[in-house]
């Protein structure tokens, strides 16, 4: 017998990354409760983007990185649709169809040399140098997650200082449009 | 209007006429307030843990939302066992919480808490009220949240100058009570369709019936009996579904999970069509879950989107609320296979002739004894002698409460409740307090064990106070019985801190509280201890000293599946004498 009151988990599925889109309304505590969800009932968050997208209705756009089982990342939906401030909830899958970006800001304190090389890595993807001293630029860089660990693995070396991310946002390719309420 | 003022034209607008609560620093506006609503009757509570579960038994047994007034810090603290109990069992409640006020938020003031951030879990949403002008709207939206879709509870915090701010009334246009979902269940005919069609093929069918089907109202419960007439399928049901069918009828198999039937287990495990009506597949009652009912197609009834495919896949959902969803569902088979009735007998006989013989081992036996009570004796003869009344019953957690649930049968909806998701001991008293207050004229008892019923012994006092003839009828063993059961059966017997010494003497405590107490000791005088019970017309706690040692039968250990329970001491490989005992 097994010595538990409950039963062991035995099933194994496989892990899906998903971006989980949610319009709330705009309102205290209403990200406490998008994100006191997701750890109260074990859902990953791998990052988190949120503002407000329409000043008039107060309603602000949660964009979730997340992953889990298919069962899993259908329960999360499902749990998010009930909360009352949630007006719509989207499961946006990680491939093609979805437009993904992140925006870093990197900060690179070092040697004139190497931060013209920092600058010459940051040029394979769009970035602004929002600042600039002679030990020290700021660039701004925007790109697909994975591309940002990638740059910053390399900037690293090169005297990366501090790095700011906001997490992906998401939106889908052509003319459907989630959220129309 | 002040605040406090508006609260009140709230709940009488909202049909309310009682509430359980506990006054303190942070609401004395409100209770200020009392006295000008003389349609409005307090019940003071002892433990605000207390008003909750009063407010829940209210719910339950009346159809109503329960409505809870305490004040800020511990009061809204004390409040959160029951909110949570609340949110498991799906019971409709409202919450109101006083707070310090708007300018102390935040500075760790004298009983300050975080209400809201602790009550957001347990709840099924919650308010700060910063506005004295936004004040009537939320608290109707607050009604509307926890009668709508799926009940649950819901917590409005008003700190202390809110209540005593003026402010505009807004009376909502109509008072709704539907929110998100489709109440009528409208668009899924096509679904409906393949579920008749599984329904007409199925030779080996069950009906696994839940809380849902009490929550969805009295017409809820009068459909699935004419489905249950209709198919001549068997139906199951869980702990909180008891009582939406007969308990004594023969198409129904009884309770089914952990401490379910032989037959209802056996049922779902071998059925080839599940129809789940208002039931969550929770642990308690799938069992190990990779084997659980293996070869059916299974069909799942619910008004929470989120309870389909959680814990196992369905191969048809259909998301509304139950007496909708039925009453197409049987306006469907009536017209797609007229006489079905008749003419599906014979496919479903052989079924029947194999419930038969699963039936026939009479899993809810138990060996009696003529000098101990058994417990499940004396559950028995409490049904026996009460069967005639319209009785409500409530239990605490534990062993008697799946005894309560085993032996004794209901045939009415709203006359159970017992705390099934959470599992909270002390339930029972205080929630016979809120059934008596909503049914007056009726017989409440509460069928407790010792241990969970000195959790919440104090409301008692509040049972006295307000001449609520509650009967707590305790299955006394000095255990923690379940706990107990489990130790022996896990963990080789060692009784770790299950024993409770130094019990109080019942009899003694009762007529301390100015109610009465009895005590029975022997098997042949608890008829006649019952029945002076029930001759008194005043809270009675009823010491019923019963066995120490007997463990709850029939039982699907942890991690086993339907078709592999135990079904008695037989099963753990001992030896019963013959001697001196009687197979009930």
């Amino acid at each position: 017998m097994v010595k538990s009151a409950y039963s062991f988990a035995t099933k194994k599925e496989k892990i899906e990354q998903h971006i989980i889109v949610v319009w709330v309304d705009n309102e205290s505590g209403v990200l406490a409760r998008v994100v006191g969800l997701f750890s109260g009932r074990g859902y990953n968050i791998d990052s988190l983007a949120v503002a407000e997208v329409d000043k008039k209705k107060n309603i602000s756009r949660i964009t979730i990185a997340t992953s889990g089982t298919p069962q899993v990342l259908q329960q999360i939906k499902l749990q998010l649709g009930k909360l009352v401030p949630v007006h719509q909830v989207a499961n946006f899958s990680r491939d093609k169809k979805t437009l993904m970006r992140e925006m870093a800001l990197l900060k690179i304190v070092s040697t004139k040399q190497k931060l013209e090389k920092a600058k010459k890595l940051c040029k394979k993807y769009k970035y602004t140098l929002l600042d600039k001293t002679e030990k020290s630029f700021v660039f701004e860089v925007s790109a697909l997650k994975k591309e940002i660990d990638i740059l910053i693995k390399k900037l690293e070396p090169l005297g990366l200082a501090s790095a700011s991310r906001t997490g992906v946002v998401a939106m889908t390719k052509g003319f459907e449009v989630y959220g129309k309420n | 209007m002040t605040g406090a003022e508006i609260v009140f034209k709230v709940l009488e607008d909202r049909g309310v006429r009682h509430i359980f609560g506990y006054p303190g620093g942070a609401v004395l506006p409100i209770y200020d307030e009392l006295k000008n609503h003389k349609k409005i009757k307090h019940i003071l509570v002892r433990h605000e843990q207390g008003a909750g579960h009063a407010a829940e038994g209210y719910a339950r047994s009346s159809g109503k939302p329960g409505v809870l007034l305490v004040t800020s810090g511990p009061g809204a603290t004390n409040a959160v066992t029951a909110l949570t109990d609340a949110y498991m069992d799906s019971v409709p409640i409202v919450c109101i919480t006083g707070q310090v006020p708007t300018h102390l938020i935040g500075t760790d003031a004298f009983q300050e808490c975080d209400t809201t951030g602790i009550t957001r879990p347990c709840t099924k949403h919650n308010w700060l009220v910063k506005d004295v002008n936004k004040l009537s709207s939320i608290m109707h939206k607050a009604f509307e949240v926890a009668t709508s879709g799926r009940p649950g509870p819901v917590l409005i915090d008003i700190p202390k100058d809110v209540q005593f701010q003026k402010g505009k009334y807004i009376k909502p246009k109509e008072l709704k009570n539907n929110n998100k979902i489709n109440i009528q269940f409208n668009g899924q005919d096509k679904k409906i369709d393949e579920a008749v069609k599984l329904i007409e093929k199925s030779s080996k069918p069950i009906l696994y019936t839940g809380g849902g089907v009490i929550n969805s109202g009295p017409r809820a419960t009068e459909i699935l009996r004419e489905l249950v007439s209709l198919t001549g399928f068997p139906i199951t049901s869980t702990l909180q579904g008891l009582g939406a069918y007969p308990g004594n009828d023969p198409q129904f198999l009884g309770m089914l999970g952990m401490h379910g039937t032989y037959e209802a287990n056996n049922a779902m495990h071998d059925c080839d069509l599940m129809i789940n009506i208002g039931a969550r597949f929770d642990d308690r009652i799938t069992g190990k879950i990779d084997e659980f009912s293996p070869n059916s197609k299974k069909i799942h009834i619910d008004i929470d989107p989120s309870s389909i495919n959680k814990n196992v896949k369905v191969d048809i959902a259909l998301v509304g609320d139950v007496k909708f969803v039925l009453e197409k569902f049987v306006h469907a088979i009536k017209k797609k296979y007229p006489n079905f009735e008749n003419s599906n007998k014979q496919k479903i006989s052989a079924w029947w002739d194999q419930i038969g013989t699963w039936r026939k081992k009479n899993s809810l036996g138990y060996v009696n004894s003529k000098n101990v009570i058994k417990p499940q004796y004396a559950v028995q003869r409490l049904y026996e002698l009460t069967k005639a009344q319209d009785v409500f019953i409530t239990t605490e957690v534990g062993q008697h409460q799946m005894w309560a649930a085993q032996h004794y049968k209901f045939d009415k909806p709203n006359r159970w409740m017992t705390s099934g998701g959470l599992g909270t001991m002390g339930y029972g008293l205080p929630a016979a307090v809120g059934v008596q207050v909503a049914n007056p004229d009726k017989l409440v008892i509460d069928i407790a064990g010792e241990a969970s019923v000195l959790m919440t012994m104090q409301e008692m006092s509040t049972a006295v106070q307000y001449k609520l003839p509650i009967k707590i009828f305790i299955l006394n063993n000095e255990y923690m019985g379940m706990v107990r059961q489990w130790q022996e059966l896990l963990h080789e017997k060692n009784y770790s801190e299950s024993y409770t010494a130094a019990l109080p003497d019942f009899v003694k405590l009762a007529e301390a509280y100015g109610c009465v107490g009895i005590r029975a000791n022997k098997p042949d005088e608890l008829d006649g201890k019952i029945a002076e019970m029930l001759s008194v017309n005043r809270p009675v706690i009823f010491d019923c000293v019963v066995d120490k040692v007997e463990n709850c039968y029939p039982m699907i250990p942890s991690g086993k599946a339907h078709n592999q329970m135990l079904l008695g001491e037989q099963d753990e490989g001992q030896e019963i004498s013959d001697e001196g005992k009687v197979l009930v």
